[in-house]
């Protein structure tokens, strides 16, 4: 009998994992949008100061884990593992901003959902009793992947209005098995779905199916109703993506649209020239690290379901006429413990 | 979920909701951008034919003062903006091929002369120099055949 489990896809935690540091560095776009005062840092060249945008954004990934340590007042040895992954061919970001830190180390790859299946295996390992504190971290970076998935920076192309801004930046956060809130109370691990939708372009639209199934599943597993939550916030389903999310979950009868809202969206002002709006896997992650969790830990927010998306695809997959899988993976965080049935 | 769209149907809401590019503002600009270049280029052309070049030289010359244009705004950082104004009217004349040369040896310089900027250099203008040079071959074949 599995106690902790609740339906086909939620688990439900008892010992309630604390999130007790967070930390956030955003690159100089990033660091003039709406939420620029709640990061840690923003630098003002893509660059800082290396060599390739690639060891940039390792570097802004081995910055994320030494402040969110030291914010966490504690030795990078209390540290029982490290989750991290990132956009890059063989997630070198996170590979090479973590080979120094010394800490048994899981590299993981869910594309723009990466932190929140991060944070559901950290959550997991500590509930499991195999771990005390866990880092979990993820970064992108616009100009490495512009130059992977799409053209080379300097080129003279224009942009689709449905396409998405990659955020530069990096967020990470410290999971721990005791502390004062919030805590992670229960998270539902998404399912692969692909609406065949082609067009990398478009990856809104392509996200949007499984962001639904993932809430929709959510609320079917617990027996919980939407406006349990003070926010449903989606990782990076842009404009276009938020709002066939909406539509979809409203032909299921779960109406959100005064609820939900997508960290795409807040992290960039619509004058910034991004289009549909963030995404990446530092977008979820800095939008996180640096608004949200200030706003559970004002008491602004109390409960909310942080909704990570990802676009499963790879150029190579692109080229060969692929449709794009999608995942999207829910974690609810909440200021007090609750009780799981 | 219970209600679930077809494949089918889903792309076709998603082709409703989705906002399309602005065709007539992105074609005017490029009609704008485009003949503004090309402007560019005739006026070098009339003032090497003034300087008494003949045809051949002049085509030549022409060419290379647009492409070192092209690969001037490039390297400065520029060359995307406009891109990004004008779309097609600064990618179909040849200073935006100089732009699709020059750019990828920008961007994979960190991966070195050779495997970088050597072999990714031709990225983007590769294909159009192969299906173009194919093109032109099968072209002078029929033309030979046309005349024997």
């Amino acid at each position: 009998m599995l106690e902790k489990k609740a339906g086909k896809q939620t688990s439900q935690l008892q010992k309630f994992p604390s999130i007790i540091a967070t930390a956030s560095i955003v690159g100089p776009k990033e660091g003039k949008g709406p939420l620029a005062d709640y990061f840690d840092q923003a630098v003002d060249d893509e660059f800082w100061g290396e060599k390739s945008w690639e060891k940039a954004e390792s570097k802004f990934m081995r910055e994320v884990l030494a402040k969110v340590v030291s914010k966490a007042s504690m030795a990078m040895d209390a540290l029982d593992f490290v989750i991290a992954g990132d956009l890059l061919n063989q997630c070198i970001a996170a590979n090479f901003g973590i080979r120094e830190s010394n800490i048994p180390f899981y590299g993981i790859y869910g594309a723009c959902s990466t932190i929140g299946e991060a944070m559901q295996l950290g959550a997991a390992l500590i509930e499991g009793g195999f771990a005390f504190n866990v880092a979990c971290l993820t970064s992108s970076h616009f100009c490495s992947a512009e130059k992977q998935f799409r053209f080379p920076l300097e080129l003279g192309s224009q942009r689709h209005p449905t396409a998405q801004w990659t955020v530069t930046g990096s967020g990470g956060i410290i999971l721990s098995a005791e502390g004062d809130g919030p805590y992670i109370t229960r998270f539902t691990t998404g399912k692969i779905v692909d609406m065949g939708i082609k067009d990398q372009n478009n990856m809104g639209a392509a996200m949007a199916p499984a962001a639904a199934d993932t809430i929709y599943a959510h609320f079917e597993d617990t027996g919980l109703s939407p406006d349990y939550y003070d926010m449903i916030v989606t990782g990076d389903l842009g404009k276009v993506g938020k709002r066939i999310t909406e539509d979809l979950l409203s032909s299921n009868g779960i109406r959100i649209s005064k609820l939900l809202n997508d960290c795409g969206l807040m992290i960039f002002d619509s004058k910034q020239d991004v289009h549909a709006g963030g995404s990446g896997c530092g977008c979820a992650a800095t939008v996180f690290a640096g608004f949200l969790y200030d706003r559970l830990k004002k008491g602004k927010l109390n409960r909310i379901l942080f909704v990570p998306t990802g676009a499963l695809l790879s150029p190579t997959s692109v080229q060969q006429g692929e449709t794009i899988p999608c995942i999207a993976h829910a974690v609810a965080i909440e200021n007090t413990k609750g009780v799981n049935q | 979920m219970q209600h679930i769209m077809t494949k089918n149907d889903y792309r076709k809401y998603v082709d409703k909701v989705s906002p399309n590019s602005k065709t007539v503002r992105n074609t005017l600009r490029a009609f704008v951008v485009g003949g503004f270049i090309c402007m560019i280029g005739q006026f070098f052309m009339n003032s090497f034919k003034q300087m008494g070049l003949d045809q051949e030289v002049t085509s030549s010359l022409t060419s290379i003062v647009m492409i070192f244009l092209g690969v001037s705004l490039t390297a400065l950082n520029l060359y995307d903006d406009l891109g990004k104004f004008a779309g097609a009217g600064s990618i179909v004349p040849i200073t935006g091929f100089a732009n699709a040369v020059a750019s990828p040896a920008i961007e994979y310089k960190s991966e070195g002369y050779v495997l970088g900027i050597g072999a990714r250099m031709f990225l983007i203008a590769g294909p159009v120099l192969v299906y173009g040079i194919s093109m032109s071959i099968i072209a002078g074949i029929f033309r030979y055949l046309l005349k024997h």
